[in-house]
């Protein structure tokens, strides 16, 4: 164990403690930026120093100071550092350029004194379904971030924002009781919750029920992860929110949902016996998707799309099953989150700057707002994968790993991928040059763009060309996360210490028998000592 | 382990009532339906946990006749989770009202606009279903309840 395992739960405390913080001081609008910004700044920080501590070994956190299997634990191993990592930077930037946002105008989608605690309270449940060494807790992170998101993606309760949040929350509330469904009979079927314990005892249960617990899961994923059959609520649901909202949700919120897809089939479900179907699913997801996305003429509603197509390019790599495969997969998750969120925040400024997202009324930006033109299309190629960016590194890794498998269906995969990569290449050169280039149909309504908007949209652009030039080193840990997936007993060994059997017990317990009774047997009932 | 039917089948009653409330389209029947699937899970979950037995507090009856708390603590976190999302419903439910006096969900903005150039074209289905009323679907689906351009603040 090393000495940094302190830091692990600091990314779902500091902002849980901010959020309440905030909200006390919900009448003094200028201390309320102060407490989260550097919240947030603290947890990017946290997420660093886990990212590089996490190399050496999962990070393993006993919450209350009950050693699994019984307490629920926080693990940092290298996939959620990194998730962690990439989130908290792009939650930082979007925090910015909304406060840029609600200086600069007045307009119902400026921070309310409501603001700050709903989106400190979103970061920390991401941060907590990334942590989480146990699913029930996983779906406690989940269950805090869509509370969050409600709030949120109806802020302002305009008529537009009721009639996008029903569809979202009713969906959102069903996915939920899915996944508890699949939690109470996963819980029936082994007695456990905890990840560790559970990749230990699945293998010895009936195989068909087995399967049974893997398809009830990754319905419940599926859906907060946007795959196609699953995904026609997201495309109607996210565009009306406000702008950073949106880019804070289409970055993280379906990613969350992948990364429980990724986490549950590399240490609960190795050997992948539903591979056939999500590779099928994956195929779906990325075509079907970028067929929306070409028929849309809102920007916001072709991202949206590309963002659920996208979301395919991840399951296929997931479902390869290979090292290879969940590399590149990995690599993408990362990759992805930062395009699309900068895409929507760059949306923001041509909607500020053109008035309208509908793309037959933008036009003529590219001579009023030329910095904005370079912002939108650097992220704009990077999702399409023009070389050298890093969409072109992840997808040339998914291909490769594609055809490294060999089988028809991955060859098909791979057809279908470049197909949807020059799909994705059109729909968003048709964007750009009907928002930046054609003939305005009416004239902009002003060229404004405070700083602080422009900054933060800026830094998030540079991450994702730091992607690129940082690629190598990148790649390697990716390489590294994968395979500690194929060898899952690192993260075993990490959580369950004691010959693959946690002590179960209370430190306070271990340490009473420390002093006293040091020849007692280890597999008594815990309980807590009374203190003498 | 054998579950006790008598709960089995409340399980099967709450699941199926929720599903069908959900699939309505008023907001106040599809809370009540999450209310009821939300019940439904968590008695799952407790289902799931074993069987019945003496309450788990050490020393107070020897382990084997325990009931699993596990279940219990989790279960009790599920309906706490339950009840801040059907608040939140509520609160939908009530804002939708005060807007449009009624609390339907309301149409997409995408269907409508599908449902608009389907009409503009020729009639192009007349079945058994259109023949009583004299109409294409496509008209029917122009004639529906349409938010988008009544009503609605343009920006």
């Amino acid at each position: 164990m090393s000495d940094w395992t302190w830091v692990v739960p600091l990314p779902v405390v500091i902002p849980l403690f901010s959020a309440g913080l905030t909200l006390a001081l919900y009448r003094r609008p200028r201390v309320q930026p102060v407490v989260s910004v550097t919240a947030l700044a603290l947890v990017l920080a946290a997420s660093l120093v886990l990212l590089f501590q996490a190399d050496n070994g999962p990070l393993v956190v006993d919450v209350g100071g009950w050693a699994a299997p019984v307490g629920i634990n926080l693990v940092a191993d290298r996939l959620s550092s990194l998730m962690l990592t990439i989130s908290s930077a792009v939650t930082l930037c979007v925090l910015l350029y909304s406060l840029a946002q609600g200086r600069d105008d007045d307009e119902e989608s400026a921070p309310v004194s409501i603001y700050h605690p709903t989106f400190l309270v979103l970061a920390a449940g991401v941060a907590n379904a990334f942590l989480s060494g146990d699913l029930f807790n996983i779906y406690v992170g989940f269950e805090i971030l869509l509370a969050a998101s409600f709030v949120l993606i109806t802020l302002g309760g305009t008529r537009d924002r009721i009639r996008a949040g029903t569809i979202y929350v009713v969906v959102a509330l069903l996915s939920s009781v899915l996944f508890l469904v699949a939690l109470a009979a996963i819980y029936a079927a082994t007695g456990t919750v905890n990840l560790a314990q559970l990749s230990l005892r699945l293998p010895h249960i009936d195989p068909d029920v087995r399967l049974t617990l893997q398809v009830l899961l990754l319905l419940a994923f599926a859906v907060k992860a946007a795959v196609f059959p699953l995904s026609a609520w997201l495309p109607d649901s996210y565009p009306t929110a406000p702008a950073p909202v949106t880019a804070v949700f289409a970055g993280l919120l379906t990613k969350v949902g992948v990364y429980a897809i990724i986490r549950t089939q590399t240490l609960l479900f190795p050997g992948g016996q539903l591979d056939d179907v999500l590779m099928w699913a994956a195929l779906a997801t990325m075509v079907v998707g970028i067929l929306g996305a070409v028929a849309q003429d809102d920007i916001k509603r072709l991202l949206s799309f590309t963002l659920v197509s996208h979301i395919g390019y991840m399951i296929f790599g997931i479902a390869l099953s290979t090292e290879a495969g969940w590399t590149a997969a990995v690599y993408y998750v990362a990759h992805h989150i930062t395009v699309q969120t900068a895409l929507f925040l760059v949306v923001g400024l041509v909607e500020r700057v053109g008035g309208s997202t509908s793309l037959t009324r933008l036009g003529g930006l590219a001579k009023i707002a030329p910095v904005l033109a370079i912002l939108f299309f650097v992220p704009a190629m990077n999702l399409a994968g023009i070389p050298p960016l890093s969409g072109f590194l992840g997808k040339l890794g998914l291909l490769q790993a594609g055809v490294d498998a060999g089988t028809p269906l991955a060859y098909v995969l791979v057809v279908g991928s470049v197909v949807t990569s020059l799909l994705t290449l059109y729909a968003l050169v048709k964007a750009w040059n009907k928002a930046f280039w054609q003939s305005p149909a009416d004239t902009p309504r002003r060229a404004h763009l405070p700083f602080g908007m422009v900054g933060p949209t800026a830094a998030l652009v540079l991450v994702g060309l730091t992607l690129t030039f940082a690629a190598g080193p990148l790649y390697a840990y990716t390489e590294r996360a994968a395979n500690a997936f194929t060898l899952r007993t690192t993260y075993i060994h990490a959580v369950l210490p004691d010959g693959e059997r946690g002590e179960g017990e209370s430190a306070d317990v271990t340490e009473e028998r420390a002093e006293e009774q040091p020849d007692e047997q280890p597999d008594e009932p815990a309980t807590t000592g009374e203190h003498p | 382990m054998t579950p006790n039917v008598t709960l089995v089948i409340a399980i099967g009653v709450l699941f199926a009532a929720g599903v069908y409330l959900l699939l309505e389209r008023s907001l106040s029947r599809v809370l009540i339906g999450v209310v009821l699937l939300g019940n439904g899970a968590n008695l799952l979950f407790l289902v799931a946990g074993g069987r019945a037995g003496r309450p788990p507090i050490v020393g107070a009856a020897d382990e084997g006749q325990m009931s699993d708390p596990l279940p219990q603590a989790m279960v009790l976190t599920a309906i706490v989770i339950t009840l801040g999302m059907t608040a939140f419903l509520l609160a939908m439910a009530y804002r939708s009202w005060q807007l449009q006096r009624h609390d339907e969900v309301q149409d997409d903005v995408e269907d409508r606009r599908i449902a608009r150039l389907a009409a503009i074209d020729e009639r192009a289905v007349t079945d058994a279903d259109t023949e009583a009323t004299a109409q294409s679907l496509d008209e029917e689906a122009e004639e529906a309840r349409d938010e988008t351009d009544e009503g609605v603040v343009q920006p």
